[in-house]
């Protein structure tokens, strides 16, 4: 294997790994736990915003973040030729 | 009802025996990736998500997001940290990785008991669910009820290993899944008019006296009207500080990807691309179940305030009387108006001691010492879901499919459970540690007759729980916490780490965690770490194995060059090949 080529790869993993984690931190613990009784002021229908983000929203982004990671990677394995 | 969801999981059991121990441990590693995120659904699910959880957060409100954020954002850990990498690296087990990774059979052994203690810390509570089910639904005794379900889950794990286990897992799933959804779906009509429950969460109330007000805006106010902290309101008076709820979310989330019979599905599925597919579609699955339970739990809370608050006893909906034989609801008329009052703070001290005789309105009377306020009704969290057809007047047959559905949360979870244990102690004990030279057919037989110990020791605890174990569920996800995660996660992303490192992160982290938990859940000591409760406390305790295990590394000699050659292949996903020994 090319050794530089394959530090990219892994340079670009470990970059969309950090994007999706921190929305992943965003959505839970920001928006969730730390910001809840100030977004608690915005009402989308009958639920008050935070509200929503900590048993609701945060649990459909989550799944959205891994299927985004797994198409993201199976591209990225077929450019950097690794997939199996 | 109950009696062909058994057959059908023996059913798969027989077409799925194995042969070999690759079979066995990890599925021969030919688990479709969709199969695969259904079974670990279905492990994941227990008898505490099924049965407890809706009730848990009727009762806590916001507060509730601990368990629906804590319990499923760690499947993106997994999905993004761990799965691709220890697929790729293809072992069976997690101690497998541990041993291997940091070239030492002390990291594998420390490990290899913490894999065991968690797995049967976990096994217990399953066995408590299947009792509570059984004694309700089926009148047969609990004892009789937890043998027979024991009985079938060493049938279809002892036969057919990872594989039974899991094809069993996905018709466990679909059964537990519609068994959930009907009543939601149910009741979410009969209160809102909304057939997605999702939806009627965040909708109007269509009749009675709120009509057309928002059913969170209702609770909130009957909340606060009764003496609660409003049902939408975050930390403070009556709720969780804003650090506990912070610290105890993340150690759920971290806990669960360091759970053992979690991380070993993803050896079973073909490819390092099928690892990361099947932790979206595991996700997606328990999605489902996780956004409906807030809902759930809000329309039975209205419904139970709604129904019982100031009502006669003798004209209360049956469903009262038929929880209170159980024992999980007791009245006890404080002003003796035979009227059902209910407000903050417990009816009476401690868990209802009943006696023998019915008071002036046929309720049961109990013998406990009662409290100076108000509050008349006592009623335990486990039944929110179990009663909920009741309560929303649903035929006879969906009580008996939520009933299934609950054996089907247990089973599948305790039968994974087994797995980890028995797989820890013939694989990693026997095969790796004492006698390498273990033919193929004794690992079988062993792994086989470990099934069996593991089974009667579970089943043990399920006719006689423990007091302790609501107590220790708090360890499993504090010592998953603080003990594998770290070094998972550092023996993926630093070559440079060293076994001297890990050794220490793991043993430091997980005996701060435990003295921690100790001291709180049977000392009484108040939480003294920033108010953060036992539950909560991995997160520290993580911290604590990541930041030690850095240090030590930095000064301990470099792992051999073999070691980080092994590090650097796991990162790419090329020549996966199928799991080996």
């Amino acid at each position: 294997m090319d050794k530089g080529k394959m530090a990219k790869y892994w340079k670009k993993n470990l970059s969309v790994m950090v994007f999706l984690l921190s929305i992943w931190a965003l959505v839970s613990y920001v928006f969730g736990i730390l910001l809840v009784n100030q977004l608690n002021q915005i009402k989308i229908g009958g639920f008050p915003l935070g509200f929503w983000f900590a048993q609701q929203g945060s649990i459909y982004v989550f799944v959205v973040l891994i299927f985004v990671y797994c198409i993201y990677m199976a591209k990225l394995d077929k450019k950097f030729d690794v997939h199996e | 009802m109950v009696g062909i969801t058994f057959s059908i999981y023996i059913g798969i059991a027989w077409t799925s025996r194995v042969k070999d121990t690759k079979g066995f441990y990890v599925a021969g590693g030919s688990v479709p990736p969709l199969a695969n995120g259904m079974a670990t659904a279905a492990d994941w699910m227990s008898a505490a998500s099924f049965i407890s959880m809706a009730g848990l957060i009727s009762f806590m409100g916001y507060t509730g997001c601990i368990y629906l954020m804590g319990w499923t954002g760690g499947y993106v850990l997994l999905a993004l940290l761990l799965a691709p990498y220890l697929r790729k690296f293809g072992k069976y087990t997690v101690p497998d990785f541990v041993g291997d990774r940091y070239y030492s059979n002390t990291a594998r052994a420390v490990a290899l008991i913490c894999a065991i203690f968690v797995s049967f810390t976990y096994v217990a509570g399953q066995m408590r669910g299947v009792g509570i089910v059984f004694s309700r639904f089926l009148e047969v005794d609990v004892n009789t009820g937890v043998i027979i379900g024991m009985a079938i889950v060493f049938l279809y794990a002892g036969l057919g290993g990872m594989k039974g286990i899991t094809w069993t897992q996905v018709a466990q799933y679909s059964i537990l899944i519609v068994a959930y959804l009907i009543p939601a779906i149910a009741i979410s009509f009969k209160i809102t008019g909304h057939f997605i429950p999702q939806l009627g969460f965040g909708s109007t109330i269509a009749h009675g006296t709120n009509a057309g007000v928002y059913l969170l805006d209702v609770l909130d106010k009957l909340n606060t009207d009764l003496g609660f902290a409003a049902f939408t309101s975050a930390f403070g008076q009556g709720n969780k500080s804003m650090i506990d709820v912070f610290c105890i979310t993340l150690a759920l989330m971290v806990g669960t990807a360091g759970l053992p019979h979690v991380i070993v599905r993803f050896y079973t599925v073909p490819s390092v691309k099928a690892a990361r597919l099947s932790a979206g579609f595991a996700l997606m699955f328990i999605a489902i179940l996780y956004t409906t339970a807030p809902s759930v739990a809000s329309f039975a809370r209205y419904n139970m305030i709604d129904t019982l608050n100031h009502k006669e006893y003798k004209t209360a909906p049956t469903w009262l009387k038929n929880w209170e034989n159980t024992g999980l609801v007791a009245w006890v008329d404080k002003n003796d108006d035979g009227i059902i009052h209910y407000s903050a703070g417990k009816p009476f001290a401690g868990k209802p001691k009943f006696t023998k005789i019915t008071g002036d309105n046929g309720e049961r009377l109990v013998s406990n010492n009662l409290t100076s306020n108000a509050n008349e009704l006592y009623v335990d969290r486990d039944i929110i879901v179990l009663a909920n057809p009741e309560i929303a007047n649903l035929p006879a047959w969906v009580i008996a499919l939520v009933a299934a559905g609950g054996l089907a949360a247990a089973l599948s979870t305790a039968s994974g459970l087994l797995l980890v244990i028995s797989s820890s102690i013939s694989h990693d004990l026997y095969f790796r540690m004492i006698n390498p030279q273990a033919t193929e057919k004794q690992r079988l037989f062993l792994g086989r007759v470990m099934i069996g110990v593991a089974v009667c020791i579970a089943g043990y605890f399920g006719i006689h729980p423990p007091g302790f174990v609501a107590q220790v569920v708090a360890f499993a996800f504090g010592l998953a916490a603080s003990s594998f995660f770290p070094i998972i996660i550092l023996g993926i992303f630093n070559k440079k780490t060293t076994k001297e490192g890990a050794i220490t992160g793991m043993v430091c982290g997980i005996i701060f965690t435990m003295i921690y938990i100790i001291q709180i859940k049977f000392f009484g000591v108040k939480p003294w770490f920033f108010g953060i409760s036992a539950e909560g406390i991995g997160t520290i305790g993580m911290l604590i194995n990541f930041a030690l295990t850095l240090i030590v590394s930095k000064f301990t000699p470099e792992p051999p060059q073999k070691v980080q050659d092994m590090v650097e292949s796991i990162r790419y996903p090329r020549g996966a090949g199928e799991a080996t020994h």
